[in-house]
């Protein structure tokens, strides 16, 4: 199937990175003073690159992302990504009044498609999610998957060479999970864009990415990485995947222990 | 893993003939089939209510209440509790209707008071709603008039009466100015309100999708803020009457035509206490004509569409 973030590849140059994250630090104005959140992160996402943002809940994925993104400043360090990325938040972010249909051409209209474009290009991006029937559905209408689901069909829509995901999954049951796990893998690999996927769960990184990134927490640091090796596709339950996610975890646990010392 | 069960045992057993595309087409299919299963028990279709339920419940209370008034004036009537230059009955009143209807002039109170308060009030819409957009939005405009609009609310509009018959005489525009000082704040601070709810969520996704500027104030801003706004909009309608019947209660002129307001005050000068109640009557039905014809609707709408409000 042919998909509009395929056609990036041709119109602009390909950059050496796809983001550059150069030493950036971000803190927070809290009760006790400046709170550093992030420390000293540095990160670069190559073009085509799938990469996986491992953390303990509060270690900072969120803000780093929403720094990707644009949306906030980092108190030190640079960012830069060629364009404007996609960013599909953890929480779902659609429009409530707008349609599920009408959220993607939202996206759509604001990239610049001519009109009559949009309607065909949203019911196709719906039912590469498999949400072919959902196109005048209300969002509180959709139950929690689907809205994600729509979520990530509006940010696909977006064409984005660099696609930001915070915890797409986290919200979904396993099964409806693993489609989508496969689903994800596969237009990764059928475009060009480069993913930065911020998760908790170990084995869902290591089943999706070419590169896990550990951050450490309090403040945010690049405590380790992996390259994934296991060829795709892979599944989650794959002895592979399995192996790598034991040995993660255990570098995992040795930080948020580290923790409890101090 | 066992709730991937399922799938795992199908995907595995293709694993050694089929491609990649094969295998992810084949378990793509599988759970394609089990998702739509999910999706259809997560949602639930909701069913029409029948024409007679809605007549029994929304129609019949209401009547019930407006009955039950008037026997309840025409037992005080019959009763004689009070003289009948103060209490007029049910049928005097009826027949004052009558009468106007016959005369011809019954729409032509109406329609002089309706058509100057909604051509008020749509000036209003026009002037508050930039106002509040500004207001909402640019930090030192906030600052600066924020506190006075919000002030502006809590001044009954009477108040403006006077200076407004003395700056513009008795006319038309002097009760647009009424009107105009009535509504605006209220329509105004709807929006200021409005634009105060709307998550941030929605003003970051909506700045990743590129809305920015005006861009993001009309894709994404306004229809965010719209249920602040509505209720802005009703609160400013209601104040537009109000001030408009202060108006033409105070300021009756004859080149003014006669509307409800001046109806009132001519049912007072004749001592005319079932014309009195007419004006009463006729004002307070079309306040709650437009609230329920237009407003009210609207409003449910709007939060419906959103999921704000739960079916009734
Ligand atoms: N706007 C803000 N003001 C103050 N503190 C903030 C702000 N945003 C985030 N923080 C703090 O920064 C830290 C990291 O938050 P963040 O949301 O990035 O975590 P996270 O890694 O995404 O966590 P989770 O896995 O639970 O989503 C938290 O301690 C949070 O309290
Ligand atoms: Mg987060």
């Amino acid at each position: 199937m042919a998909s509009p973030l395929a056609k990036a590849a041709d119109e602009t140059p390909a950059a050496d990175h796809a983001a550059r994250i150069d030493h950036v630090s971000k803190s927070f104005a809290g009760p006790a003073g400046r709170q550093l959140v992030l420390d000293d992160i540095t990160l670069d996402v190559a073009p085509g690159e799938f990469v996986t943002l491992l953390g303990a809940s509060g270690c900072g994925k969120s803000t780093l992302l929403g720094l990707v993104a644009g949306l906030d400043e980092p108190t030190a360090g640079s960012i830069s990504t060629g364009g404007r990325p996609a960013l599909m938040f953890q929480e779902h972010a659609l429009f409530p009044w707008l349609t599920a249909g009408k959220n993607i051409e939202l996206a759509l209209r604001l990239r610049g498609v001519p009109r009559p474009e949009r309607r065909g290009e949203a019911e196709r991006l719906l039912e590469l999610v498999r949400l072919g029937g959902a196109y005048g559905k209300r969002v509180h209408e959709l139950s929690g998957g689907m809205r994600q689901r729509v979520a990530l069909a509006r940010a696909l829509a977006q064409d984005s060479r660099l696609l930001l995901m915070d915890e797409p999954f986290a919200a979904l049951d396993a099964i409806t999970r693993d489609v989508l796990h496969d689903e994800l893998t596969r237009i990764w690999r059928e475009t060009d864009v480069s993913i930065l996927f911020v998760t908790h769960n170990v084995r869902e990184a290591v089943r999706l990415a070419e590169r896990v990134v550990l951050l450490s927490s309090r403040p945010g640091r690049v405590a380790h990485e992996w390259r994934v090796d296991i060829p795709q596709p892979r599944r989650i339950e794959d002895h592979d995947v399995a192996a790598l996610s034991v040995e993660i975890t255990e570098q995992l646990r040795g930080e948020i222990r580290r923790h409890g010392q101090h | 893993m066992a709730s991937t069960d399922t799938t795992g045992t199908k995907a595995a057993a293709q694993d050694g003939q089929g491609g990649t595309a094969g295998r992810a087409g084949q378990a793509g299919l599988d759970v394609a089939g089990l998702e739509a299963g999910l999706d259809a028990l997560e949602t639930t279709g909701s069913a029409r209510v029948p024409l007679r339920s809605t007549l029994v419940s929304k129609v019949l209370p209401p009547v019930t209440a407006v009955v039950l008034v008037l026997v309840v004036w025409e037992v005080l009537v019959l009763c004689h509790v009070a003289p009948a230059y103060k209490l007029p009955s049910p049928g005097d009143v009826w027949g004052e209707v009558t009468d106007a209807w016959m005369q011809g002039t019954l729409f032509g109170y109406i329609w002089t008071s309706v058509s100057r308060g909604l051509l008020g009030f749509l000036l209003a819409l026009v002037i508050g709603t930039p106002l509040g957009l500004v207001v909402a939005r640019v930090k030192p405009v906030r600052a600066a008039i924020g506190p006075i609009l919000s002030g502006l609310q809590s001044l009954p509009s009477v108040a403006w009466v006077p200076p407004a018959v003395i700056w513009l005489g008795l006319n038309d525009q002097m009760m647009f100015a009424v009107i105009l000082l009535g509504a605006v704040p209220s329509i105004a601070n709807g929006l200021v309100s409005g634009v105060d709810q709307v998550p941030p969520l929605f003003l970051r996704a909506g700045r990743t999708l590129g809305a920015t500027g005006l861009r993001g104030t009309w894709h994404i801003l306004l229809p965010a803020a719209l249920p602040g706004y509505l209720a802005g909009l009703k609160q400013g309608w209601a104040f537009s009457w109000r001030s408009l019947m202060a108006a033409e209660i105070i300021a009756s002129s004859p080149d003014l035509g006669i509307g409800l307001g001046q109806l009132l005050e001519n049912g007072r000068t004749n001592s005319s206490m079932s014309m009195v109640f007419l004006a009463i009557f006729l004002i307070l039905i079309v306040g709650i004509a437009v609230d329920l014809l237009f407003f009210s609707p609207l409003e449910r709408w709007v939060l419906r569409s959103r999921g704000l409000a739960a079916r009734r």
